[in-house]
């Protein structure tokens, strides 16, 4: 029960920060509307179902990316893994609390984005809607991770697409084929590790 | 009580500190003195168990009874003074946290901004919260890296007043004069 309100007590001051700063959803929002729309006009008419399916994918894994990008930017200008580290709580509960944080960005993104995919090219069906929301637990589970190690590092804008793109190649694969068990166990096996991996990521000791 | 023995600290092929000895028993005082860049905030780091040593035998107080304050006030500057310090007590699971947290904000004169965002305060006034934060939890040991840093003269003499309280304490500062009639070991880097 204190992990869980730790958890949630982490995840709402997130909330609190994006809702006063309003600087990670709009930008995710703009980006994935952008590039829908780009796509649209891009793709010959009569393109496949599978094809407008894998850029979507595209769009989504990148608006992750910009929002995985600014996710741990408090932390990193205000030192504030300093403050975290030294409260009693469990320091998975710090990596929980930011992916939920995430999570609940891009799920606000893509309400915008999945009815604009549908308007623009053929519709959506309910499997491909599943598997995004699959793919963002990974995502946003794998992300934080490498978000915050990203954070660590002196090239941070560089580090964390070239930690995160190769395991989210996965994610893609899973998505674009509609594997939803594949999905599943993505997310079972990257959450478990990122949760296990975190406490050695904030810390030198 | 905070002991190590032999503590060296290296940043790849730099040495920050090596074979250093320091002992700070219960209730005693560490005044840490020494030149910008001679390792004394690396020190503090390591001590609070922030960092770790390169080399050495160090034993630390749990981390919960740690209060550790950096050269930043480790705020959110997004959030006010009072969602800053309502969601510290909330992780160290303070009872009756709202009482404790009004005390400080009165004692630091940061009660009647208490609904302000931290990013529309002064460094000073950032500071006065960073000393709330780090004192809300009542932690036993406190280490402090510059207190004074910002701090206007009535900011400075409400600082003087919290090293009358007995905790264990180590401060790293450029004025010694401040606090050397507490201190009880001393450290000096060259």
């Amino acid at each position: 029960m204190t992990y869980a309100s730790d958890v949630a007590a982490l995840a709402r001051k997130d909330l609190l920060l994006e809702l006063r700063a309003k600087e990670t959803l709009p930008s995710m929002l703009l980006f994935v509307i952008a590039a829908l729309t780009i796509f649209h006009f891009a793709l010959p008419t009569g393109t496949s179902d599978v094809a407008a399916r894998g850029l979507l994918w595209a769009a989504l894994i990148f608006t992750a990316l910009l929002g995985l990008t600014r996710a741990f930017v408090a932390e990193r200008e205000q030192s504030m893994f300093d403050a975290l580290i030294l409260t009693p709580v469990d320091r998975s509960a710090i990596w929980l609390g930011k992916a939920i944080a995430v999570f609940a960005f891009l799920v606000a993104a893509e309400v915008v984005a999945l009815p604009a995919f549908a308007a623009f090219f053929h519709g959506l069906d309910g499997r491909t809607v599943a598997a995004v929301v699959l793919a963002d637990i990974g995502i946003c589970t794998v992300g934080t991770l490498f978000g915050a190690m990203a954070v660590a590092g002196r090239a941070r804008e560089l580090l964390l697409p070239l930690l995160f793109l190769p395991m989210a190649i996965p994610i893609v694969v899973g998505g674009v084929g509609g594997f939803l068990w594949f999905l599943v166990l993505y997310d079972a096996i990257f959450a478990l590790l990122s949760w296990a991996a975190f406490e050695y990521v904030v810390s030198e000791v | 009580m905070i002991h190590a023995r032999a503590l060296a600290k290296r940043y790849g092929d730099r040495r920050v500190f090596a074979g250093l000895d320091v002992d700070v028993p219960n209730g005693g005082f560490l005044l840490v003195t020494g030149p910008n860049g001679s390792g004394k905030t690396t020190l503090l780091r390591v001590l609070a168990g922030l960092a770790a040593p390169t080399a050495g035998e160090l034993q630390l107080p749990p981390r919960h009874t740690i209060g550790f304050l950096g050269h930043e006030p480790l705020v959110y500057r997004e959030l006010t003074p009072l969602e800053n310090l309502t969601l510290f007590g909330r992780l160290y699971r303070l009872p009756e946290r709202g009482e404790r947290i009004g005390m400080l904000l009165e004692r630091f004169g940061l009660w009647e901004v208490r609904h302000e965002r931290v990013s529309t305060f002064s460094r000073g006034m950032q500071q006065r919260l960073g000393l709330c934060r780090v004192l809300l939890h009542e932690p036993t040991h406190l280490l402090l890296d510059e207190p004074y840093n910002a701090l206007d003269a009535e900011g400075a003499t409400l600082l003087d007043g919290i090293f009358e309280e007995p905790r264990t304490w180590v401060i790293a500062t450029h004025e010694p004069q401040r606090v050397d009639r507490y201190a009880t070991e001393r450290l000096a880097f060259a």
